[in-house]
């Protein structure tokens, strides 16, 4: 029988281990799983690729998994937001990794990934730094750069509304990098405001199958990270 | 309108109005952070324009009011909006389908330089201890079918941002198609920098030495 829900934040998160790759979804603070990745802090695993399109606002969430030293590389499109200090600082003291990646090009490497496609050419970035090193090719006279699938080990996503099978709906911009990040993980985890009843999401509208997703948690009342942030608290609490 | 800045030139209102004026009815805009994301306010009466935020909205309305917004509902700058009836939201491969794969319109980018020929630095200095950041600046620029830019005409130092060729790593090459600052709006065609537009109070010479590189007006040739 089919049950991808778990009850706690701590079992969702066990399996994760030092050096794994971990996708996290979230566009800033929308989407961003919060709970599970303060389960991640707890649990502990280090040396970890984090892909994410940020990297987090004040001393929570991300950042917070950023400011306990657990994430050896950062890829991501854009590493600074406002209240975003812990990733600067550490960057600029040469104790994380960064690999700067444009936004569209990040979403479509996730993408491929979870598609089974190795590589892909792009137009964004041909001409800049971002190019440099990367093998080019011309079509239609135009120049694209070779730009390569990423697969992880985990996936860390929220969403709004789960069942059982791990069908997902999501709210509003909060979806962003979340349906991409679920299909390009070995272990998709996912924390769902609300878990319902198999045949309870109408099929037509489901915007995550559920064979894209491993686990699924119920956070009824997620965190806020900018109140977080306002209040200037720092996981672990 | 009023200028506010009490300047030479255009004010911010007045630069962002000028941009609206170019949009045509029906089109599909994505609007960068910062001053673009003003164009918004001043789309004439009787032209209807779908704006896209690339994280995952098509149909991006006001900004939300206080007290009413929504932490999940935000714009690029991750900023509280509101969407329009009629609205859809999508994942960022989806998102950039659009982008990238010139199903855009228009987009409106704030610059930090921009070259003779259109080249456009708008994400980096290059400064050592620079955090980079590129977001979705390089895909814009890559697969919008046009771009327009909206910036001060001279950098706070009174530097020309507009010059030969850009010092600032670029976001893309050959990319710009026009140019509104403060003091005119500008398009960059194949035979170089042409002045559209004048603001007032401005004239050609006096824009000319604050520009880094050679300015024509339409009347200098046929075209």
């Amino acid at each position: 029988m089919i049950d991808k829900i778990i009850k706690s934040a701590t079992e969702a998160v066990s399996e994760i281990y030092d050096g794994a790759t971990v996708m996290i979804g979230g566009f800033g603070e929308a989407g961003s799983p919060i709970e599970l990745i303060h389960a991640l802090i707890d649990q502990g695993a280090k040396d970890l690729t984090v892909v994410s399109n940020n990297t987090g606002s004040g001393q929570v969430g991300l950042a917070a998994l950023i400011a306990n030293k657990q994430v050896k590389k950062m890829i991501c499109s854009f590493p600074r937001t406002a209240n975003s200090t812990v990733f600067p600082e550490l960057y600029n003291a040469g104790e994380i990794e960064l690999e700067l990646v444009p936004q569209g090009t990040l979403a479509e490497r996730i993408r491929a990934g979870g598609a089974g496609i190795p590589a892909f050419y792009v137009p964004a970035s041909v001409n800049t730094p971002l190019a440099k090193g990367k093998e080019s090719r011309k079509f239609n006279e135009q120049e694209f750069v070779l730009e390569y699938g990423i697969k992880a080990d985990f996936s860390l996503v929220k969403c709004e509304t789960a069942d059982k099978y791990g069908n997902l709906l999501y709210h509003a911009t909060a979806r962003n990098f979340g349906p991409i990040m679920c299909t390009a993980a070995n272990v998709t985890i996912v924390q769902a405001k609300k878990i319902v009843d198999a045949g309870e999401i109408d099929p037509e509208v489901v915007i995550t199958p559920g064979i894209f997703v491993k686990k699924v948690i119920e956070i009824i009342n997620p965190a806020d990270e900018s109140q977080l942030v306002a209040d200037e608290l720092k996981y672990p609490w | 309108m009023v200028n506010t800045d009490n300047k030479t030139g255009w004010s911010r209102t007045e630069m962002a109005q000028k941009v609206a004026l170019d949009i045509p009815d029906g089109s599909y805009v994505n609007l960068g952070i910062g001053i673009p994301e003003m164009v918004a306010g001043f789309v004439p009466e009787g032209r209807e324009v779908i704006y896209q935020t690339e994280n995952g909205l098509l149909g991006m309305g006001k900004a939300a009011a206080i007290g009413k917004e929504d932490r999940e509902l935000v714009n690029a700058g991750k900023k509280c909006i509101t969407s329009i009836p009629g609205a859809s939201y999508f994942h960022h491969a989806d998102s950039f389908t659009m982008i990238r794969g010139g199903h855009i319109d228009i987009c409106v980018l704030g610059a930090m330089q921009i070259s003779k020929d259109g080249d456009l630095a708008n994400w980096s200095t290059g400064a050592p201890n620079a955090i980079p950041a590129v977001g979705g600046a390089m895909d814009l620029v890559a697969g919008v079918k046009r771009i327009f830019v909206i910036t001060q005409h001279v950098t706070k130092k009174g530097l020309p941002k507009i010059m030969e060729e850009c010092t600032f790593p670029l976001t893309g090459k050959q990319v710009v198609e026009r140019i509104y600052t403060d003091l005119a709006i500008i398009d960059v065609n194949k035979d170089g920098l042409f002045v559209r537009e004048l603001a007032p109070d401005v004239d050609f010479d006096y824009l000319q030495e604050r520009t880094g590189a050679k300015l024509n007006l339409y009347t200098d040739i046929d075209n």
